[in-house]
C-alpha cells in the first residue's frame, strides 16, 4: 500500500479478507455497493451479502436483527444516508441495544465533490459521537482503513467507520502501531500540536514541516479514534505544547475540534483553534477546489498554527 | 398446530384473567403506562408463549429459541406479565415497572429484562429487526421462527413498508407478523387520523400471505399460526382484530385509555370485573 488508494477501496478489499477468515461477517448495502465497494464482498460471498435497496432505515434495523443473532454486520452507504437519515434507527436499534453493528460510511466530507451539498456530510462525526456505546473511527489512509476494519470486527459493540471517496496518499508508515482508542503521535513538537483525523493528517504533516520556517515546532497527532478519545496522550500534548489546532473534513461544531475543545477546557485549558467546515453546507466542485474554497489547506493551517501560538503567549 | 381442547382453552382463559389483573395492577402501581394496547395484544402473547413458541425461561438465550419482537413496545406491560408468569424473572419485578432502577423500563430494554429480544419503543423498527433475525436463522440453518407484533397506528411509519418489502423479497417464511388491529391510536380512530384501508390488500400487494382473525379467539389464533407455519415461500401477516382495553368494560374501545393509568377507584373496579 505505497500507492494512492481511496479508503472506500481499501474497505472493500479488507472486507473480503475479513469474510474469508470470519464466517460471521455479513454485509448490507443500500443500492450503492459499486460506490461503497461492498460489491467486492458481494461477488465472493453472495449468501452473506444483503442488498436492501434504497431503504437505509430498514438496512440498519435488519443489521440489528442479524447482530442480535450472532452475526457481525457491516452496513454501508454514503455518510449522509448512513447517519443523519437513519439517526433514530441507529440510536434505538443499535446504540441503545449495544448491537455489534459496524456502520461503514463512504463518501463523507467535502471531498465527495461534484455531487454537492445534499451528499456531503459534515455532521456525521458529531451525530455518531453523541451516541452512548458508539465508537467512532476515521482512518487516515488505505492501510489504516484495513487495520480499522480488522479492529472493528474484533471490537464488541457499535462502531462508526468514516471513509472517503477520493484516492488518498499513504501517510502513516507501516511501523506505527494501530490500536482503537490510541492516537498516533506522528511528529514531535514543543510549541504547538496539530490534531488531525482522516485525510487531513497529510495536510497537518505538511504544515508542521513548513512551520519550522516560522520557528514554531509543531507536533502532529492522528486521532483515528474520535470516540473514545485518547485523553492521556492528548492532554500530555496539550500540557507540553500549550497550543492546539484541530483540522477535520467535518463541521467545526461537534466533531474532532468539538471533542478536543471539550477535553482540554475541562482538564488543561489551552487555546484551541478549530479548522474545518465553518457551519455551512457544501456545494459542487472538484475535491481539490472544494478543499481550497472551504479552507482545508496547508496555508490555512499554518495561519491557524501561528494564531494559536500567539494566543498562548497572550494568555500567559 | 394441533386443535386445542376445551379444557386447554379454559386454562388459557383463566391465565388471561390473571395476566389482565397483573397488567392493570402494574400500570396502577406505576402511575402511568399504556393499558389499552397492552390489553388488546395480551391474548396474542398468551397463545404464542403458552402454546406455540419454543422457548425456555431457564435458558432464554438458547441459539435455536423462537424469537418475539414486540415492535409496539409501549404494550410491554402485557409482555412483562407473561414473562414473569413464565419464570423469566421474579414476579416481584412487576411492581417496579417504570420506577427508578427497575429492570422493567417504560418501553422494553433487552439489556435490562430477561426474555426481551429487542429494545423497542420508537415505532416502526421491529419488523426490520425481525427480518434480520429470520435471515440469521436461514444463514445458520436454524429452525427457529421469528414473530413480530406491530401496532395498527405503527404501520403509518414508512420503515414498516421498507421492511415489508424486505420480508417478501427474501421470502421469509420463517417469520410471522401480527397486526394488533384495535382501531385506535393516540389522537383518535385510526381511520380518522390516516386511513389504513385496504389493510389486508396492502400487505398482499407487498407479497405477504395474509390472514384475518379475531385476536381474542385462542383457537382461531392457533389455527392461523399453524397455517402461517405451514405456508412456504412468503412471510405471513396475521391481522388480529382486537379491542383496545379488552376485558375491562370501561376501557374497551375508549381512546382515553391509550396512555393513562387508572386511579384507585377505577383500579378496584377493573379488578372486580376481572374477578367475576
Amino acid at each position: 500500500m505505497t500507492e494512492e488508494m481511496a479508503t472506500r477501496e481499501a474497505y472493500g478489499k479488507a472486507l473480503v479478507e475479513l469474510g474469508r477468515k470470519n464466517p460471521s461477517i455479513v454485509v448490507l448495502d443500500a443500492d450503492l455497493s459499486k460506490s461503497t465497494k461492498t460489491v467486492l464482498f458481494a461477488d465472493e460471498f453472495p449468501l452473506r451479502f444483503f442488498n436492501m435497496g434504497v431503504a437505509e432505515a430498514d438496512m440498519i434495523g435488519t443489521a440489528a436483527g442479524l447482530a442480535a443473532s450472532g452475526f457481525i454486520p457491516f452496513v454501508s452507504t454514503f455518510g449522509v444516508f448512513a447517519t443523519g437519515r437513519v439517526y433514530d434507527q441507529i440510536r434505538n436499534s443499535v446504540a441503545y441495544t449495544k448491537m455489534n453493528v459496524k456502520i461503514a460510511a463512504t463518501h463523507t466530507g467535502i471531498t465527495v465533490g461534484e455531487d454537492g451539498a445534499s451528499h456531503q456530510s459534515f455532521e456525521d462525526i458529531a451525530l455518531m459521537r453523541v451516541l452512548p456505546n458508539m465508537t467512532v473511527v476515521v482512518p487516515a489512509d488505505a492501510r489504516q482503513t484495513c487495520q480499522a476494519v480488522e479492529a472493528a470486527a474484533k471490537h464488541e459493540g457499535p462502531l462508526y467507520l468514516r471513509l472517503g471517496r477520493p484516492k488518498v496518499p499513504p501517510v502513516i508508515s507501516p511501523e506505527v502501531p494501530f490500536e482503537l482508542g490510541k492516537a498516533q503521535l506522528l511528529r514531535e513538537g514543543d510549541d504547538l500540536v496539530f490534531i488531525a483525523t482522516g485525510i487531513t493528517v497529510g495536510i497537518a504533516l505538511e504544515a508542521a514541516s513548513l512551520m519550522e520556517r516560522h520557528n514554531i515546532s509543531a507536533a502532529v497527532v492522528n486521532v483515528h479514534t474520535i470516540k473514545p478519545l485518547d485523553e492521556v496522550l492528548l492532554l500530555q500534548l496539550a500540557q507540553k505544547t500549550g497550543a492546539i489546532v484541530t483540522i477535520e473534513e467535518h463541521s467545526i461544531i461537534g466533531g474532532l475540534g468539538g471533542a478536543i475543545a471539550e477535553l482540554v477546557s475541562e482538564n488543561c485549558p489551552v487555546p484551541v483553534i478549530r479548522v474545518g467546515i465553518n457551519d455551512s453546507f457544501g456545494e459542487s466542485g472538484s475535491p481539490k477546489e472544494l478543499l481550497q474554497k472551504y479552507g482545508l489547506t496547508v496555508n490555512k493551517l499554518i495561519s491557524a498554527g501561528k494564531a494559536a501560538v500567539e494566543k498562548k503567549v497572550r494568555a500567559y | 398446530m394441533p386443535a386445542i381442547s376445551a379444557a386447554a382453552l379454559e386454562e388459557l382463559r383463566i391465565k388471561a384473567r390473571k395476566l389482565r389483573k397483573d397488567v392493570v395492577t402494574m400500570i396502577y402501581e406505576a402511575g402511568s403506562g399504556h393499558p389499552g394496547g397492552s390489553l388488546s395484544v395480551l391474548d396474542i402473547l398468551i397463545v404464542l408463549y403458552y402454546k406455540v413458541m419454543n422457548i425456555d425461561s431457564q435458558n432464554y438465550k438458547h441459539p435455536h429459541r423462537d424469537r418475539l419482537v414486540l415492535s409496539k413496545g409501549h404494550a410491554c406491560p402485557a409482555l412483562y406479565a407473561v414473562l414473569a408468569d413464565k419464570g423469566f424473572f421474579p414476579s416481584a419485578y412487576l411492581s417496579s415497572l417504570r420506577k427508578i432502577n427497575s429492570p422493567l423500563q417504560g418501553h422494553p430494554d433487552m439489556r435490562k429484562t430477561p426474555g426481551i429480544e429487542m429494545s423497542t419503543g420508537s415505532l416502526g423498527q421491529g419488523l426490520s429487526v425481525a427480518n434480520g433475525m429470520a435471515l440469521a436463522a436461514r444463514l445458520n440453518q436454524s429452525k427457529y421462527h421469528t414473530y413480530v407484533i406491530l401496532g395498527d397506528g405503527e404501520i403509518q411509519e414508512g420503515q414498516v413498508w421498507e421492511a415489508a418489502m424486505t420480508s417478501a423479497h427474501y421470502r421469509l417464511d420463517n417469520l410471522t407478523a401480527f397486526l394488533d388491529y384495535n382501531g385506535l391510536q393516540i389522537d383518535g380512530w385510526i381511520r380518522d387520523v390516516k386511513l389504513p384501508q385496504p389493510l389486508a390488500g396492502k400487505w398482499r400487494a407487498f407479497g405477504w400471505h395474509v390472514m384475518e382473525v379475531d385476536g381474542h379467539d385462542y383457537a382461531a389464533l392457533l389455527e392461523a399460526i399453524g397455517r402461517a407455519r405451514a405456508n412456504k415461500g412468503a412471510p405471513t401477516m396475521i391481522i388480529a382484530h382486537t379491542v383496545k382495553g379488552k376485558g375491562i368494560s370501561f376501557m374497551e374501545n375508549q381512546l382515553d385509555w391509550h396512555g393513562r393509568a387508572p386511579n384507585k377507584e377505577e383500579y378496584e373496579k377493573a379488578l372486580a370485573e376481572l374477578s367475576q
